[in-house]
Parts: C-alpha cells; structure tokens; sequence
C-alpha cells in the first residue's frame, strides 16, 4: 500500500504552483515580442486558458488524461468531476503524494500546453474562436496524446517510449499545432516594419521566470523530493544555459551581434530540448542535449520560416516543436540507466532499439496533433470564423476584442 | 519651402511611408499624438462598468520640403492614409522660412537636401 510521504508532497506542492506560474510568464515572454496594440490580447488569452483549462481539467478533462484506460488511446470518464480522486495516492502516478496534487501538478501541464501556441496566431484572431478552439483542443488532443504517453496503460508508455516531462506531448504537440494554425490563418497585415518587439525587457522577464518555473515542471516531473529531481534540476539549469550561449555564438556569427532576444530564445530552447531528457540524462549530455537544439531551433527560425514564408508569428514551431523533436529523438540517444534504473539505456549506452521508439512517439505525436489541429481549425473557422477583419486587425486587437489599451500616450 | 504636417491614423503609417519612398520623399519626423476630430474618441471598458471616452491614438508626421516635392508628398500621404472614413485625418502645410543644416551650416533649399 502506497505511503504518502510529507517531503514529496512539500516539493510536488511548490512544483505545481512554478508550474503554474509558467503561463502568465509566457504571457509576458509573448506580449513584450508583439505590437503594443495587442498586449493586452496575449495576456487576456493566456490568464483564460488558465481559468478555462483548470475548470476543464477538474470536471473532466483529468479523467479523459489519466482515468481507467480505454483501448491505450483515452481514459474513460470514471473520474467525472474528480469523483474517486481523492487524498489518498494513486498506485501508479506518483504514489506517495495525494492523487489531487498529481492531478493538480498535471492540470498546470494541461495549462501551459495550448497557451504555448498563441504564438503562432497572435494579433488577428477572433477572441471567441481562440476560446472554443482551445476547449475543444485541450480536450480532444491534448486530453488522449497525454493518455498514449503518461497513463499507465498509454499506448506509447507500453511501447517504452521515454518522455520524463512532456517533451512529446507538450512541446511536440504544441509545436505542430502551432504550424498547422500559423498555415491555415495565414500572415500577419501590417508586420513589414513594426515586426520588431514592443517590449523586450518584458519578453526577457518572461523567459527568466519560465527558467525559474521549468525547475518545478522538470524536477517536479520526479514525482518525489529525492536524488531524481535533483539530477532534472542539473540538467534543465545546464541545458538552458548551453542553449543560450550557443545561440549567442551564432547571432555572433551570422549576424555580426549577439542580442538579447537571441540570448532568450535560445534558453528556451534549450528548455524545451532537455524536458523529455531530463531524469533520464548525465549532466554533460544535457549540456550537448541544449547546444544541439539551439543549432537546429536557429536554423528553423532563421532560415527554414523566412524560406516558406509562413507566419508562426512567434516561433512556437521553430523553438517549441523542433526543440521537442531534438529532445525526444536526443533522450533516445542518451538516456542512460546509470543515471535512471527506471529508464532505459539510449544509442549512445548500446541500445539502438531506444532511438526508434522514441522516433515512434514522435511521429505518433506529430500526426495526430497536426490532423486533429487542422480539423478542429476547420471547424471553428466555419463556425465562428477564425480571423477579425482586416480593419480590426490594423487597429489592435485590445480595443476591438476588448475595448481596453494596454499603455496611455497621456495621462 | 514648405513644412507639411500630416495627422494619421497610426496603422496607417507603414503604408503612408511606402508611399513618400515612391516619390522619394526620404525625411520625415513621425510622433505619437493622441486626438479626436468630428468622429469624437473612442469607448473603453474599466473593471466591466465603467466607461470612458478616450481620445484617439493618431500619428504626425512632419516633413520639411522643396517646393518640387510639395505635391508628391501630399499625394503620397493622401494615398497612404486614406481610408475614405471619418477619422482618416488632415494634411496642414506651412510656409518654411528657413532651414540649417547642423553639421555644415548649409542653409535654404541645399539644407534639406
């Protein structure tokens, strides 16, 4: 019988509330790379998936994620409402804290996860579209893709496919989504000048704090206040910083300065890349795990998006869903049981075996997130229609989606 | 020499500076201004009951001409700006007496160059 245990649930209680705080600092790491006329957007629509999806999350969501499995694909509805999730632990999922704090530490996951593609569609959608699309997203792509992965009867968790804090089903699959929408709504009006950030010391707070927040989703991911959140914690820290250093060396070099905003991205990226690694990994590996992703994020950024021309406005295909491709195919090379008994040996520790099922989940995680993204797309556009008018948009959307601005001229 | 001032609506900017580079009218000065004309300001929401009237966000812009340059130029604003709405702003030109060039001392036509 599960004990629970006071320390774990002292740092899954301080875990969950980080990760909690990653959704209004990505707030702020978006709003200060958007126009000052649609600050107020951005924030507005992050603080509502944290409303919106921890209601979903307590009524039914949860249940959809983590209840008694259905077929590998989808929990069924046994925990409606939170019903039979109690105080006592879980057997499976972290079992010595409550349940309600698994769930909660998952429902700030649930969170974060369609907030992350608001930078693909930031400045020209319809605030009510965005708020139907995002209920029916969490709940129809989210809700079973962190079925296959984390229940315990996933079908990609039976497989072996390692994924310490949702690389996969987090990064991957707000990556993809992020670039099906990008595609689909199209660019942005009025973005040949005034691309340029409205406020980066904004962005940069931003990214600092989901620095700081990434400890609690990363070593929180442990499940316990023992030597594996430890070792998360070394290697989130190093491949964050490796990643903001080697994405420095580059502006350095093709662009002939290193810039701030390269500096922020970079360690984004490099958060991204090492959270399917991170409990599974060596220090030195995260370290190459962050430099890797900055290269690859880099190219995508700098090359491949202006190549095609798509407007993934903020990036979220090019840092989050590359990122999460580098991290999950890059945990299938150097994943080691030296560091996790409870992992598996990657490429690297002699099992190649390793590389191809990671290599599986990616690509289970792409194609499902990016034929039901383009679905639902489609259903929400026919329905309310997805973008404001070409007037609204020149505007901003704070005064025409929420009759408020963000900054006075005057007093 | 004249000094033309243009009040604009912000968003349309990029558009009315396309247009100057088109009859290349390369100098210009451009603020943030807020204002209201006939069209009166704008309704804002505070905290879901209250609301204000606020004034409107608009654009200068201030260029400094040759006499040459003084119709392109409010062709190309005219062009850029207009929306065929209340609110699309006005176009006042002034007579300009004189004008220096700070690093050569230069003055009149060949200073604003």
């Amino acid at each position: 019988m599960p004990q629970l245990n006071n320390a774990d649930i002292v740092w899954m209680l301080i875990s969950t509330a980080m990760v909690m705080i990653m959704t209004p600092t990505l707030a702020f790491f978006y709003g200060g790379l958007v126009r000052k006329k649609n600050i107020l957007s951005v924030l507005m629509q992050c603080m509502v998936i944290l409303c919106v999806i921890s209601v979903q999350w307590v009524l039914f969501g949860y249940s959809l994620a983590f209840g008694p499995d259905v077929g590998g694909v989808i929990g069924a509805l046994d925990w409606i409402g939170l019903r039979g999730v109690g105080l006592q632990p879980h057997d499976t999922y972290m079992s010595t804290i409550p349940h309600q704090l698994f769930m909660a530490f998952q429902m700030m996951f649930a969170v974060i996860t369609p907030a992350l593609i608001i930078g693909a569609f930031v400045e020209r959608i319809k605030f009510s579209a965005f708020l139907v699309f995002v209920i029916l997203w969490a709940t129809l792509i989210y809700d079973p893709l962190a079925h296959w992965v984390w229940a315990k009867d996933g079908w990609l968790a039976k497989i072996g496919a390692l994924d310490f804090a949702g690389g996969t089903v987090i990064h991957i699959n707000a990556g993809i989504a992020a670039l099906v929408f990008a595609l689909m709504l199209g660019k942005r009006e009025g973005v040949g000048h005034s691309r340029a950030p409205h406020n980066l010391p904004l962005c940069v707070l931003g990214a600092a704090f989901l620095w700081f927040g990434w400890f609690g989703f990363n070593a929180g991911s442990a499940g316990s206040a023992g030597t594996l959140a430890v070792t998360a914690f070394i290697n989130t820290n190093t491949a964050a910083a490796a990643a903001g250093v080697s994405w420095m060396l580059l502006d350095w070099c093709y662009n002939k300065v290193p810039t701030m905003l390269g500096v922020a991205t970079g360690l984004v990226a490099g958060l991204v890349a090492v959270t399917p690694a991170a409990g599974f990994v060596t220090p030195v590996s995260a370290l190459a795990i962050g430099a890797i992703s900055s290269v690859v994020c880099f190219i995508f950024v700098t090359k491949v998006k202006p190549f095609f021309g798509y407007d993934d406005s903020l990036d979220v295909f090019g840092v989050h869903g590359m990122g999460g491709i580098v991290g999950a195919l890059a945990t299938g090379v150097f994943a080691t049981k030296a560091v996790n008994p409870a992992g598996a040996d990657g490429l690297l520790y002699g099992n190649p075996g390793q590389l191809w099922v990671q290599f599986i989940a990616t690509i289970a995680a792409i194609a499902f997130s990016a034929i039901g993204t383009a679905v639902l797309y489609k259903f929400v556009d026919l329905v309310i229609g997805m973008r404001v008018d070409t007037r609204d948009e020149y505007i901003g959307l704070d005064l025409t989606q929420h009759r408020e601005t963000g900054y006075t001229v005057i007093e | 020499m004249k000094y033309i001032i243009a009040i604009i609506k912000p968003h349309r900017l990029e558009d009315v500076m396309k247009e100057l580079d088109k009859e290349k009218v390369y100098l210009r000065t451009v603020v943030d201004v807020v204002g209201c004309g006939r069209q009166r300001g704008i309704t804002e929401v505070y905290r879901g009951v209250k609301e204000v009237e606020s004034l409107l966000r608009k654009v200068k812009l201030e260029i400094a001409v040759n006499e040459d340059f003084v119709e392109p130029t409010i062709a190309a604003i005219t062009r850029g700006a207009r929306e065929g709405e209340i609110g699309d702003g006005k176009i006042f030109v002034f007579d300009l007496k004189e004008c220096v060039r700070i690093r050569t001392g230069e003055r009149g036509k060949e200073a604003i160059g």
